[in-house]
């Protein structure tokens, strides 16, 4: 199966029944896919005139407890930052694809491109079996803690073929008490759903902005310290070079670091799945013998920043990666080939 | 002066024709200014709503204005959107929910200026859902900015010279903009400045909810209010400005309806 | 000598909800509202004052930006008096 529909299946699989979308490459086709399979599982899938409309819509149904997620690529995720930022502090589950362009957009899924304090929950898989995995774990944290995960995918995943199974079906034990309906209506006491709080003072119209805030960054704090970094981890104990990658990148990284380990150099990987929250630890104690750490990523250097921070001078920490494409620019990527990073990591073993 | 005690209820045998709040909304106090006009839109759109029996169905989606204070004073079911956001979460919200009763509460700020497109698709597109929007020709909340309706001549914070069309161009008259969709089954403008227009009001809101119970597509309500703050007249003086300056412009009237 | 007014409503004024606007004056069509000169409610507005005529139709609520009023109407309409 394609990418594009393995991710729109596992969605559904994980119970969505909700999306919207605008087309934007890659992510297009996932469009596409949960455009023609939602209806018939009674779900509905809107073509949103506008990345922003897109994202509204989601939110609207992620508040009536529907299982929602919508997606594009970078620039339509610049687009949705507002909306994403306030969903969270209005405290919905919602699942969003990146359908990314190489990985220049990790600043903006891990730091969040939105205003205020938010946290994201971010999965970065490796290859399609990964992604549908990590698609069903998607709808289980975002309902488990309130707040939107992403999935951050890339060209590869989208345009690329693998035999999978769609995965378990949706758990059923998802707390949607909160969720309107509009049922709570006249009871002196109707729900509401608001960026700006949920409490209703009842002395007079209006919000306490301070309360909810706090409120919200508690709940912020209770997650990040509830979810277990996700990580893969090879050949780091007795390793002289660690290399850390995350996405498809990793996955070459990966064979690249078996290869030199059968022309016996010491290396060894590290590969994130959780971007948010980033397995520091796991990072820290993969490097701990380590003479260096090298990091590969497509773009100019921003992972390297969690990374270095993880490592916290441990071992000096190279930079291996970089700016990889064609002329398309989507990052169908020249380097992405294992001789390329075998030398690169080859070299930073020789320093 | 003969003065009448108006501390209490009356001793003679008398009917309760009106409480101080409908039933819909929570309490009556709120910090918008003297002489606004929101408040006075807000009551009859909920009275609406408690008349045709769809309490428990409703779904209000809210904009960011002055009238937000409200969003967090209702007994219905309230979603908070951002600025001009309003339409694509009560699309949302009832194509996952086809059985709630939605509605939108949005200023001209957010609506007209922020959030222009999502108003027309949702129209274009026959949501079956309410949008009301009140007008008052301003950016209240910011304290009396220039808007996409504000009209010619018309004194704001950021135009003291007034409205000029060679610097800022014409006011949009969304309603009759919005008539013009195949996708809208119910569209009108109407004004709170006096009690006839409040009684009008309140008749075309209730129309537009009923076209959305009947499932005659797009249902749409500007309400023109007033803001003597933004418009830098006396609370008093609000109804007449109302009437001479933005009535004259934004005209009053059923635009549409596909009965 | 004393007359009486007929009076067929009365209203309840929530004085400290009051925010001076006068609208209601304004729209009252016995014209038996009037805003208080020198009184002030606890938020230092002024508000209004009933004189007899009430009819009970309910237009001061209608048009109060907030919520004020609450409106009652005489089973039977009473006379009011009031000095001549």
């Amino acid at each position: 199966m394609e990418g594009s529909e393995a991710i729109a299946e596992s969605m559904i699989t994980a119970g969505c029944r909700f999306f919207a979308g605008y087309p934007m490459t890659p992510f297009t086709e996932v469009l596409e896919h949960m455009a023609r399979r939602l209806p018939e599982v009674g779900g509905v899938c809107m073509n949103a005139e506008s990345e922003l409309e897109a994202i509204g819509m989601a939110w609207g149904a992620a508040a009536t407890g529907t299982p929602a997620a919508t997606g594009s690529t970078g620039q339509g995720l610049s687009l949705m930052q507002e909306s994403l930022a306030e969903i969270t502090f209005a405290r919905l589950p919602l699942v969003v694809l990146n359908m990314a362009r190489a990985q220049g957009d990790y600043f903006q899924a891990t730091r969040g491109g939105g205003h205020g304090d938010y946290r994201h929950v971010v999965l970065a898989p490796m290859d399609i079996a990964e992604a549908t995995r990590l698609i069903g774990l998607a709808f289980d944290l975002t309902f488990r803690w309130r707040n939107p995960v992403l999935v951050f995918g890339d060209y590869y995943l989208a345009h690329t073929a693998q035999a999978i199974d769609v995965g378990t079906d949706a758990s059923d034990d998802r707390d949607t008490s909160w969720a309107l309906d509009g049922r709570s209506g006249g009871s002196g006491n109707a729900k509401l759903i608001s960026p700006l709080g949920e409490h209703k003072k009842k002395s007079q119209a209006g919000y306490n902005l301070s309360d909810h805030y706090r409120a919200t960054a508690e709940a912020t704090a209770r997650m990040v310290d509830g979810i277990e970094p996700l990580v893969e981890t090879g050949f780091t104990d007795d390793a002289d070079v660690v290399v850390v990658a995350f996405g498809t990148p990793a996955k070459y990284v990966r064979a690249a670091v078996r290869a030199l380990r059968a022309d016996g150099i010491a290396a060894g990987y590290v590969r994130p799945i959780t971007l948010f929250p980033f397995p520091s630890a796991a990072v820290a104690a993969a490097c701990e013998g380590a003479r260096a750490v090298a990091v590969y990523e497509n773009n100019q250097g921003q992972m390297i920043d969690d990374v270095r921070l993880a490592v916290l001078g441990r071992a000096p920490v190279h930079f291996i990666g970089g700016l990889s494409l064609d002329r398309s620019g989507f990052g169908i990527a020249p380097d992405l080939d294992v001789e390329v990073l075998r030398a690169r990591i080859e070299e930073v073993a020789s320093r | 002066m003969t003065y009448v005690p108006t501390d209490e209820p009356p001793a003679q045998p008398a009917k309760l024709v009106r409480d101080f709040t409908p039933d819909l909304i929570d309490v009556g106090t709120h910090h918008l200014c003297p002489g606004c006009g929101e408040p006075v839109a807000m009551r009859a759109a909920l009275e609406a709503v408690a008349e045709l029996g769809v309490v428990q169905r409703t779904i209000a989606v809210f904009g960011i204005g002055c009238y937000t204070a409200f969003s967090n004073n209702l007994d219905v079911e309230v979603l908070q959107a951002l600025h001009g956001r309003a339409p694509s979460l009560a699309t949302g919200v009832k194509r996952a929910k086809p059985d709630a009763f939605v509605f939108t509460v949005q200023g001209d700020g957010d609506m007209v200026n922020e959030g222009l497109q999502e108003v027309i698709h949702a129209a274009a597109r026959g949501e079956n859902i309410t949008c009301l929007m009140l007008n008052n020709g301003v950016f209240g909340e910011t304290g009396g900015h220039m808007t996409a309706t504000t009209v010619l001549g018309q004194r704001t914070k950021n135009s003291l010279e007034g409205r000029d069309a060679s610097a800022h161009g014409y006011p949009i008259l969304l309603a009759n903009i919005i008539a013009g969709l195949d996708g809208a089954g119910y569209v009108a403008r109407c004004a709170v400045n006096n009690a006839h227009n409040v009684t009008l009001a309140k008749q075309m809101i209730t129309a537009a909810f009923e076209s959305q119970i009947a499932g005659r597509g797009f249902s749409f309500v500007e309400i023109l209010t007033m803001c003597p703050t933004g418009w830098f007249v006396d609370t008093n003086e609000g109804p007449d400005y109302l009437a001479d300056n933005l009535a004259s412009v934004h005209r009053g009237g059923v635009l549409k309806d596909v009965r | 000598m004393t007359r009486t007014v007929v009076t067929r409503g009365t209203v309840v004024i929530d004085i400290d909800a009051c925010k001076g606007c006068d609208l209601c004056v304004d729209a009252c069509p016995p014209n038996v509202l009037v805003m208080t000169t020198d009184q002030l409610n606890a938020r230092g507005y002024r508000y209004p004052l009933l004189e007899p005529g009430c009819t009970g139709c309910q237009i001061c609520a209608q048009v109060c930006p907030d919520f004020v009023f609450q409106v009652y109407k005489y089973d039977e309409p009473i006379e009011i008096a009031v000095d001549a």
